[in-house]
């Protein structure tokens, strides 16, 4: 499948695609979107690029092994639920805010970190999952 | 009290990085810790004296009522004492018996933890804790039974152990949890209080059953007594301290800590003084067939075991006092003659008593250690054993109408069991000393010196048994919930019945020593019989069920995906249908559904298209393009009915999916056989049952009654109390944050699955080795 305007046009989309996960990530508060379909678009983007170029190159562009990202999403993610227990004394899970929204992103709390959490773990699972069949196969 | 429970485990993990260095010369210093902890406890002997109970609690889970409370009376005195006593001698005898093991220092790390967890189940006051010190016991009792893991028979024996001791720590929990429930607290000392309300409620028997069960599996009683002679499959430091001496006295404590809560009542005595008169006498009979030195004392634990039951089960403050005195009797000569066991076996190497003779020529002090044991033992003035056993036939004698029927039960245990001890601690010294045994050298001091002191304890509280009877004895059996009377623990009483009954198991037992030879004729005329014994029969169950669990994988779990998800579906199909055949309503009212638009008309089209496509496609590709289809399609009639995040994610997924497919399928041959003509039909009609069900059971929702409390809650809170206008979302990331928190964790494991076994590249020996095991 490695066809010259699919291979042009991968390269323009993946960064395309990636923005449009992290749009949809960050909206997700006030309209359809989440960290889960962020992941699973930003994934697309990724198998895309593999799909065009070949998955040496893509892994190549990511550096890391994404099975790497699992954890560390499990990590943003958990430490967001605790943040409420070491900043205000409260409970695992309460949500926190900072009191104004900030420019682009708009309100900021201890949610969308375990948002950006899930996000980073679906990013993980969907990309491990595929390329390692993609290797064995 | 909770740092010297903690201490045991702390030494334990600090061996996991310090342990290389602790192999060597330093292995001695761990004997410190018990030496420690028994000075710790020791101190607590003039306020226990004085009637004191010291109790702490910490707050531990307190929603559940599960505090560690941990309380010291007398009864968890004598038990401190023995556990950190013994442990100090056992500790530092192992230094020179494994000396130079390459994995001492694993050794001491097991010790240490089960040092620890006994603490704390003679310590614990809420029975959870309780239960889980208990199992812990369990746990490192199977590691140090099973030390020397690369012999198959310490393998299996330390299976045994903890299947059988495993099962039981599963009686205990369910005993106290059903104990809990009906008093309504989990501490011991608030249980004290509300015995009219257990006896009294309708569980008491079952209660009682089940603690019953704990204690008999872990204290070796008939019919659970046979994984303790296997576990003698352990080095002689861990039969010493864990099956003679403490953790299989953990079924006695637990009787003993419950009998002011459960005692008292016709179960609970005639039961214990069933099974401990059964257990004592069967076990003693056996010692007259072993050959093997700790076979010997493994049945004479058992035995003795029995007796402890048996006096529990009498009940009354003398055989409560005698049953404190005997633990403490036991624990020191059956240490002691374990512990020279071990020395013979180390220098001799043999412990076949037919072998064994004249061993005093070269180990004089261990002589000296085994002859006071052995006299102990078996009762004879001065010695503490003398005092133990007077107590015995005291309680029994003064035990009513059956009085005559137990006192000889009594009497033909102890005879048997004098036997057993002369046999372990006199034969091998005495007699000519063959020649090959002529070299046989005295180890270092710290094998001999522990049982030596051991022996000696047991003389001296014989002769001044006031050393004990004010500060452990009285506080213990007023712990046992006898308070009447101030106790008297005397060598002599005058010429009386039970002075004439002592002189008669003395003399009867010695006249077996020197009349019965043990010879290994009888043990082998005696294996025949093994077939019929309780260790035979649950094996043969175990085999049996092994047997059945292969089947039933077999049938199971074959391997083949197709028949995992038709079995899937097929239980779901049954316990559904059953469901929905009984509570439908069948009542549809279309009118209420909405007008078909054009859109939804043509999309459904495409998706049954779609289907039929999958269906009867020929290639693996095609179906699943199809199958892909039929996502979209789904995916669109979430945007028709205003749910575009479920849109977005269907969208996604199915993306993913048919990718994943694709990558799948990609390589595969193409189809090379098709499934035959009936598989087809079979198939066909459970999916198109299955999907019928689905879609009754849609209907069903819809006619259930709108809008939930829950509904209305999440969308009125959603902006108020998470800031978020997207309902969907806010209950993902922040009202049930939890729930999504484990899923991505799931979803983690699973790729790690996916990863593992894909990555796994099994060498052609190893795939053999797999196979083999999947035969078993």
């Amino acid at each position: 499948m490695k066809t010259i305007i699919l291979r042009t046009a991968s390269n323009y989309l993946l960064p395309l695609l990636l923005l449009f996960s992290l749009f949809i990530l960050l909206r997700g508060h006030y309209l359809p979107g989440g960290g889960f379909v962020g992941g699973l678009i930003a994934s697309i983007a990724f198998v895309l690029h593999a799909f065009a170029n070949g998955l040496e190159n893509t892994k190549n562009l990511l550096r890391i092994h994404p099975g790497f990202l699992m954890p560390v999403g499990l990590l943003v993610a958990f430490l967001a639920g605790l943040s409420p227990m070491f900043l205000g004394g409260l409970p695992f899970m309460t949500g926190i805010w900072f009191p104004e929204p900030i420019s682009v992103v708009g309100m900021v709390g201890s949610a969308l970190f375990f948002d950006i959490g899930v996000y980073l773990v679906v990013i993980g699972i969907s990309l491990t999952i595929i390329f390692t069949i993609t290797e064995s196969a | 009290m909770l740092i010297a429970i903690l201490t045991g485990f702390i030494f334990s993990f600090f061996l996991v990085f310090a342990g290389k260095y602790m192999r060597g010369k330093l292995a001695i210093l761990s004997a410190l810790v018990p030496l420690g902890l028994f000075v710790y406890f020791i101190q607590f002997a003039n306020r226990i004296a004085d009637g004191e109970v010291i109790s702490q609690t910490f707050a531990w889970v307190p929603s559940f009522g599960v505090n560690l409370g941990f309380t010291l009376d007398g009864l968890s005195l004598i038990f401190c004492l023995m556990i950190t006593g013994i442990g100090f001698l056992v500790f530092a005898y192992t230094a020179a018996y494994l000396k130079g093991h390459e994995y001492l220092d694993r050794f001491y790390g097991y010790l240490g933890i089960f040092m620890a967890a006994m603490l704390g189940v003679v310590l614990s006051d809420n029975v959870i804790s309780l239960f889980i010190f208990w199992e812990l016991t369990s746990i490192s009792s199977f590691f140090l039974i099973g030390f020397n893991n690369k012999e198959e028979a310490s393998r299996k024996s330390a299976i045994l152990a903890l299947a059988i001791t495993g099962l039981g720590g599963l009686l205990l929990l369910a005993g106290v949890l059903i104990l809990g429930s009906v008093v309504g607290t989990y501490s011991i000392s608030e249980m004290l209080s509300s015995k009219e309300l257990i006896a009294n409620s309708p569980q008491y028997i079952i209660i009682v059953a089940l603690i019953f069960g704990a204690a008999f599996t872990k204290s070796a009683q008939f019919p659970f007594h046979f994984w303790l002679p296997g576990a003698m499959k352990a080095p002689t430091p861990v039969s010493t301290y864990l099956h003679s001496a403490t953790m299989v006295k953990a079924g006695v404590y637990l009787l003993m800590r419950f009998t002011p809560v459960l005692g008292s009542t016709e179960f609970w005595n005639s039961t214990l003084i069933i099974v401990g008169g059964v257990t004592m006498l069967y076990a003693a009979m056996h010692t007259l067939f072993r050959t093997d030195l700790k076979g010997i004392l493994a049945y004479s634990t058992i035995a003795a075991l029995g007796i402890l039951v048996f006096l529990i089960g009498l009940g009354t403050e003398a055989a409560l006092l005698a049953a404190c005195v005997f633990i403490l009797v036991h624990a020191l000569y059956k240490a002691t003659l374990f512990l020279i066991t071990g020395i013979i076996d180390h220098e001799t190497g043999t412990r076949d008593v037919t072998m064994l003779s004249g061993l005093r020529k070269v180990l004089l002090p261990v002589a000296i250690a085994g002859f006071l044991a052995a006299i102990s033992n078996a009762g004879i003035p001065p010695s503490f054993g003398f005092l133990g056993k007077d107590l015995i036939y005291e309680a029994t004698l003064h035990f009513g109408n059956s009085a005559i029927l137990l006192t000889a039960l009594a009497i033909i245990t102890n005879i048997l069991l004098l036997y057993a001890g002369f046999l372990a601690g006199i034969k091998p010294f005495t007699g000519k000393l063959p020649e090959n045994f002529s070299k046989v050298h005295m180890p270092s001091f710290l094998m001999w010196l522990p049982p030596l002191i051991l022996a000696v304890l047991g003389i001296i509280i014989g002769v001044f048994p006031s050393i004990i009877q004010g500060s452990l004895m009285q506080p213990a059996v007023t712990a046992l919930g006898e308070n009447s009377s101030e106790i008297e623990l005397k060598l002599w009483h005058g010429f009386n019945t039970i002075l004439a009954l002592s002189a008669t198991t003395i003399g009867i037992g010695v006249l077996l020593y020197f009349l019965i030879k043990p010879s290994a004729k009888i043990e082998t005329a005696i294996e025949k019989l093994e077939y019929l014994s309780p260790k035979s029969i649950v094996e043969g169950f175990g085999s049996g069920f092994r047997y059945f669990s292969v089947i039933w994988t077999k049938f199971f779990q074959n391997g083949f995906l197709r028949h995992y998800v038709s079995t899937i579906i097929l239980f779901l199909v049954l316990v559904m249908g059953y469901t929905l055949l009984n509570n439908t309503r069948y009542k549809m009212n279309f009118s209420s559904f909405a007008e078909l638009t054009f859109y939804e008309v043509i999309t459904v089209a495409i998706m049954i298209g779609g289907i039929l496509y999958t269906v009867f496609s020929k290639s693996r590709l095609a179906a699943v393009a199809a199958m892909g289809v039929v996502g979209l399609t789904i995916s669109l009639i979430f945007a028709y009915y205003s749910a575009p995040d479920l849109a977005m994610t269907q969208f996604s997924i199915d993306t993913l999916t048919v990718i994943l497919f694709v990558l799948v399928l990609y390589r595969l041959p193409k189809y090379l056989k098709f499934s035959s003509y009936k598989t087809r039909i079979k198939d066909g009609v459970l999916s198109i049952t299955f999907g019928a069900l689905i879609t009754i059971l849609a209907l069903e929702v819809l006619s259930e009654p709108q809008g939930s409390e829950m509904t209305e809650y999440y969308a009125e809170n959603a902006y108020i109390l998470a800031k978020g206008k997207n309902v969907v979302n806010v209950i993902l990331v922040d009202f049930r944050g939890i729930d999504t928190f484990m899923e991505i964790a799931v979803l983690t494991i699973a790729a790690i699955g996916v990863f593992a076994l894909l990555k796994l590249r099994l060498t052609t020996k190893e795939r053999i080795i797999v196979k083999d095991k999947n035969k078993l």
